[in-house]
């Protein structure tokens, strides 16, 4: 709604000419108020408000500050300012998947709904809204609920549920886009395929960005029952007017572009001077620590003592809160930040997006381009800065894919198993259910289209019993027959306190096991040993628990801008204080978050093997293809290039896939397995974003190179090596507490973060050895395909290499290799290598007594 | 950067260290048994049998196998020994109701290993009574091969050998972290790690272990294949303090 508000009036009468073609479709309150405002309808506004007055759920993409908010609210407005209730009922709800966003919103709609004097009562409720408040909601329901997707399954589970949805109308959900692919998504879908139920009249608008492709999103917005013919029915779409092409730019600096690395050091100089050209600039980063050390590298040649802020995910909340009302004030010429803004409030005044390292998705970086200048006549102007030289490549691929307008993204997932444990739980906690009632019901959501009643089956004897081939806790079943009831098969949950379980534990967010900072020092006793009180002062936010395992005392880092020092541990916080004038000692770095996307994959291979245009990258970029063509071959974009060399006594392998982080982790994983297997000794090896490098004891140019990247090395060895992987244990855990198995941490709690990694290490020892198809296992293994073994991408590679494999043995280190050796030995990752640290403290321990 | 399991090898010899307590010679099992070879006994420290049980009384339906895994686990141990005496340092059973919720099928089990050889059940906190069904010698104490056997270490009097503690160390190295449970000893006495497939373990920096070592305190801790003596600078303190004892 920002557009509407800065947007010139002449301009904007000059536009209402057009939408006088939909005459009628507003009331003269609405036309009059809009009038006032100096704005006019929109078509896709108009076309949203008409589909929904006959009858029609919609999906609206438009880009930002396109007025899609307010398109979505104005045919509730209308119907309610026409058709007042004397009685209080829910006519509408909106769904964000930000806080943030719905009490943002709440702002927005209140205002017209007030200047037009309408008789509407709005409301937000969020985890932060007070119990009392919550109860009166209930009681006595506002006209429009804004909330998130955990607060819906909340409201759900109520006995009284039923009642309250009853007269639901309208259901909005905001950036589906965002929400569709996540668990959050299925968590959702499975809350609207109830509210199909409770409130059969109830119609759905979504709102999103533009998506490759729409379909999935109809379908999630409509009940996926097929018709007559077996079709699947769709949502009607609706597009809003494309805004004016981005000004895109991948900076090519004059200074030398580095080797390797993710810091971008070498362009500092020139985004402060974009900066300082800029009314407001978007810095946007991949990761948290880099965020912090472009910061503060700013902060250090702000010689103009610019108002520059930080923005994400580990800062305080007030502090996060101070930045973006600072933004909204207008008051603030630049904020680093990650993610954490990538959605959400819109500020009119950003005119400079600024990106960071290589973007990753093109759909990603136009979500980030919007974020600047909501006016849709001009185009938003963004900088692409690589960090290094493989990356001015995938920029200038992403640089491509943008003014083409592709989009990028992952097909729609299978809903989680996990997640359906939970719905189910909470269904029960409404009311008695049919399991054929309820498996029908969940099959109409999209995500759900996949399962099979054995599947819905062995999930509801899950939530009953655990589930387990050995029936042992059939006596303290949590969901029994409802023997009064007069139909035949009826469930109902067992007691109060298994309700109350389900409460604690809902929601799909598993956060990793975190530590708050605190400014202090332990205090310490007359022996100089820390005691381990407080001597407290500010909360400064939180990190991440891996982080904070590997410092010890008077360790120095970079967070919110500053360098602190760790002092001890106290309670379960970690104590720092502030050391402005030392050296940061340890780096945070914890590698690229987002996976490359297939489809900017493809164009990086394209753009690689297209040598007539590589007259248009930098000149330093150009030369090290030349190079690499003179010494080495340069691929075919269907070719897997490897390449052996030796190099300082080790003997490498290096591949370029360009198929992210994640697959190529897990190619390692099973490449170096088999040359273990083949007996060559490999020492370990490095995945990056684009390319993969194994090394070893002995040479590996002698090897058949279409045997060893073989298919068949997705069978047994993956299972071998899942069997112990810290990353499928981690995986289980999410699984097992969003599933209920394993209660969710809460504030206060004696159970800390810690004590359920822990705990849901054993459970998944013991549940593997007897009885691995469980279905906790299946969803787990879900996940991992997906998630962390990128298992999709990885067959993808392998089939697409087979009978492509280039082979170049080759003297020396070629020189698209030489990023690639950078890596190696820069990023410590917590890997599989357990034994070895063991092992290496021994003959510490044993060198030191020699010694 | 992924170093494979196989960059320094060799390991030391397989699954176990040797050492000495108190002048009699002990091997540190990687399992987390302890074996005496002069007077041929094996030591299993808080196995907590039916613990996934007794959490499902309460709800939280953990897979009920834990007592099957463990007992699998123990007899692993025990075929590689061959021992004539095997000692069970108390809090074998979870609960008083643990030996009514074991399974039929893992209740054999038990007896088959019990049977072959001398089977000496010492009482624990957790189970304070002799078990009703299993045979064997029950005892609060007991000393064999000249080491004095009970369930808790205590800061003052006679002991020698203990569990209930559940000792686990954290280590970091290069960034990496790693925690395991492990044997705690001085070299005069020495606390066993649970042995229990859902026992968790109390970190050895905890000060709860200050009143039994006042000299310090060497660590073993359990590898996939061997245990492993870690240096004391290495240790590191849980970030979050861990209850999860059991």
């Amino acid at each position: 709604m920002a557009s509407p508000k800065s947007r010139p009036v002449t301009k904007a009468r000059k536009q209402a000419r057009k939408a006088d073609k939909a005459p009628g479709v507003l009331p003269v309150t609405f036309s009059d108020w809009f009038a006032g405002r100096g704005w006019h309808l929109r078509d896709h506004q108009a076309e949203v408000i008409e589909k929904a007055q006959a009858g029609k759920s919609v999906l609206l993409i438009a880009p930002t500050g396109g007025g899609k908010t307010l398109a979505g609210f104005l045919p509730s407005l209308i119907d309610l300012a026409e058709a007042p209730s004397d009685t209080p009922r829910l006519h509408t709800i909106y769904i964000s998947p930000l806080k943030a966003l719905a009490v943002d919103v709440a702002r927005n709609v209140e205002l017209p709904a007030a200047e037009m004097k309408l008789p509407i009562r709005i409301e937000t409720r969020t985890g932060d809204t007070p119990q009392n408040r919550r109860q009166r909601q209930r009681d006595n329901p506002p006209d429009i609920l804004l909330t998130t997707p955990e607060q819906l399954a909340l409201l759900l589970s109520h006995p009284a549920a039923a009642e309250f949805f009853r007269g639901l109308k309208h259901v909005i959900l905001d950036e589906l886009h965002a929400l569709v692919a996540s668990k959050r998504g299925d968590l959702l879908s499975l809350g609207l395929a109830r509210l199909w139920q409770l409130a059969p009249g109830m119609r759905t608008t979504g709102l999103s960005a533009t998506v490759p492709d729409a379909e999935p999103l109809q379908r999630f917005l409509v009940p996926q029952l097929p018709d007559e013919d077996g079709v699947l029915p769709l949502a009607e779409l609706v597009l809003g007017q494309g805004g004016a092409r981005p000004d895109i730019e991948v900076l090519s600096s004059g200074e030398r572009i580095p080797w390797s690395g993710h810091s971008a050091r070498h362009a500092y100089a020139e985004i402060y001077e974009r900066i300082k050209k800029a009314k407001t600039a978007l810095i946007f980063t991949n990761t948290r620590s880099q965020a912090e050390i472009i910061f503060s590298m700013l902060w250090s040649m702000n010689d103009d003592t610019l108002p520059i802020a930080l923005h994400h995910g580990s800062l305080d909340v007030t502090q996060r809160r101070r930045v973006e009302a600072a933004m909204s004030a207008g008051t603030l010429r630049a904020v680093v930040c990650t993610s954490t803004l990538d959605l959400g409030i819109d500020w009119g005044e950003v005119d400079l997006v600024v990106q960071i390292g290589a973007p990753k998705g093109s759909s990603r970086m136009i979500q980030r381009i919007g974020r600047a200048n909501h006016r849709l006549d001009e185009p938003s102007k963004a900088l692409l800065v690589p960090a290094n030289r493989f990356e001015v490549l995938e920029c200038t691929a992403a640089q491509g894919a943008i003014i083409e307008n592709i989009l990028d993204g992952e097909p729609p997932r299978n809903g989680g198993l996990d997640v359906l444990a939970q719905h189910v739980w909470g269904v029960a906690c409404a009311a008695p259910f049919h399991p054929d009632d309820l498996y029908r019901e969940v099959s109409s959501a999209m995500p759900y289209g996949y399962l099979t009643r054995e599947q819905f089956d062995r999930v509801v004897e899950f939530v009953a019993t655990g589930g387990y081939a050995l029936k042992a806790y059939e006596r303290f079943r949590r969901i029994v027959p409802d023997a009064k009831n007069e139909r035949k098969g009826m469930l109902k949950i067992r007691n109060p306190a298994a309700a109350q379980q389900y409460r604690l534990n809902v929601g799909t967010i598993v956060e990793a096991p975190a530590v708050t900072l605190r400014l202090g020092r332990p205090r310490r006793g007359p022996d100089g040993k820390a005691r381990g009180s407080v001597r407290g002062g500010r909360k400064l936010g939180t990190v991440e628990e891996w982080f904070i395992e590997q410092l010890v005392p008077g360790d120095t880092f970079l967070f919110g801008g500053e360098v602190l020092k760790f002092e001890g541990m106290a309670e379960m916080e970690a104590l720092v204080t502030r050391a402005p004038n030392s050296e940061v000692k340890v780096p945070s770095w914890n590698g690229g978050k987002f996976p490359l996307t297939t489809f900017l994959a493809d164009r990086v291979r394209q753009i690689i093997n297209a040598q007539e245009n590589w007259h248009t990258l930098p000149d330093q970029v150009r030369d090290w293809l030349e190079l690499q063509r003179q010494r080495s071959i340069i691929p075919k974009p269907d070719e897997l290039l490897v390449e052996t060399f030796e190099r300082s006594g080790r003997h490498f392998l290096v591949c370029y896939p360009f198929d992210g982080q994640l697959a190529h982790q897990s190619m390692g994983m099973l490449l170096t397995k088999r040359l273990d297997r083949m007996g060559l000794q490999p020492l370990g090896f490095c995945p990056t974003e684009y390319a993969l490098s194994v090394y070893g004891r002995k040479p590996m140019g002698d090897i058949d190179m279409d045997d060893l990247f073989d298919e068949d090395m997705l069978g047994d060895d993956l299972e071998t090596w899942l069997s112990d992987a810290m990353l499928m244990k981690r995986t289980f855990r999410n699984c097992a507490i969003i599933a209920g198995l394993i209660e969710r941490r809460h504030p206060g709690q004696e159970k800390t973060g810690r004590q359920v990694t822990f705990s849901a290490d054993l459970i998944y020892d013991v549940l593997r050895e007897h009885e691995p198809d469980h279905i906790l296992m299946q969803a787990a293994w879900a996940d991992a395909a997906g998630g962390f073994l990128s298992l999709g991408r990885l067959s993808g590679l392998l089939a697409r290499v087979k009978g492509h494999i280039r082979h170049q043995r080759l003297e020396k280190v070629s020189p698209l290799a030489v990023p690639v050796m950078m890596e190696i030995n820069r990023e410590t990752v917590l890997g599989e290598a357990n034994e070895a640290i063991l092992a290496e403290l021994q003959d510490e321990l044993l060198a030191d007594m020699r010694g | 950067m992924y170093p494979t399991p196989m960059r320094k090898a060799p390991l030391p010899a397989p699954c176990q260290a040797a050492a000495t307590l108190a002048g009699v010679a002990v091997v540190y099992d990687c399992s987390g048994a302890l074996w005496l070879p002069d007077c041929g006994t094996l030591v299993f420290s808080d196995l907590h049998f039916e613990k996934g049980t007794a959490f499902g009384e309460k709800g939280i339906f953990l897979p009920p196998y834990d007592t099957r895994r463990t007992l699998r686990m123990m007899g692993e141990v025990i075929a590689r020994y061959r021992p004539k005496t095997i000692v069970s340092l108390g809090d074998a059973f979870h609960d008083r109701r643990a030996e009514g919720r074991m399974s039929e099928a893992d209740g054999a089990s038990l007896e088959a290993l019990m049977a072959p050889q001398r089977w000496v059940w010492i009482l624990g906190n957790h189970d304070p009574e002799p078990p009703a069904r299993f045979a064997g010698e029950v005892h609060e104490e007991v000393e064999i091969g000249g080491l004095l056997f009970g369930h808790e270490p205590c800061a003052s009097g006679q002991w020698q050998v203990a569990g209930h503690m559940h000792p686990a160390a954290k280590v970091v190295h290069e960034g990496r972290s790693l925690r395991r449970r492990c044997f705690v000893s001085d070299g005069e006495r020495l606390i066993l790690p649970s042995f229990g497939a859902y026992t968790g373990g109390l970190n050895v920096l905890d000060t709860a272990y200050k009143p039994f070592f006042a000299n310090g305190f060497d660590i073993h801790m359990l590898g996939k294949l061997a245990t492993f003596r870690v240096p004391r600078r290495s240790l590191r303190a849980d970030s979050q303090s861990v209850m999860f004892r059991g």
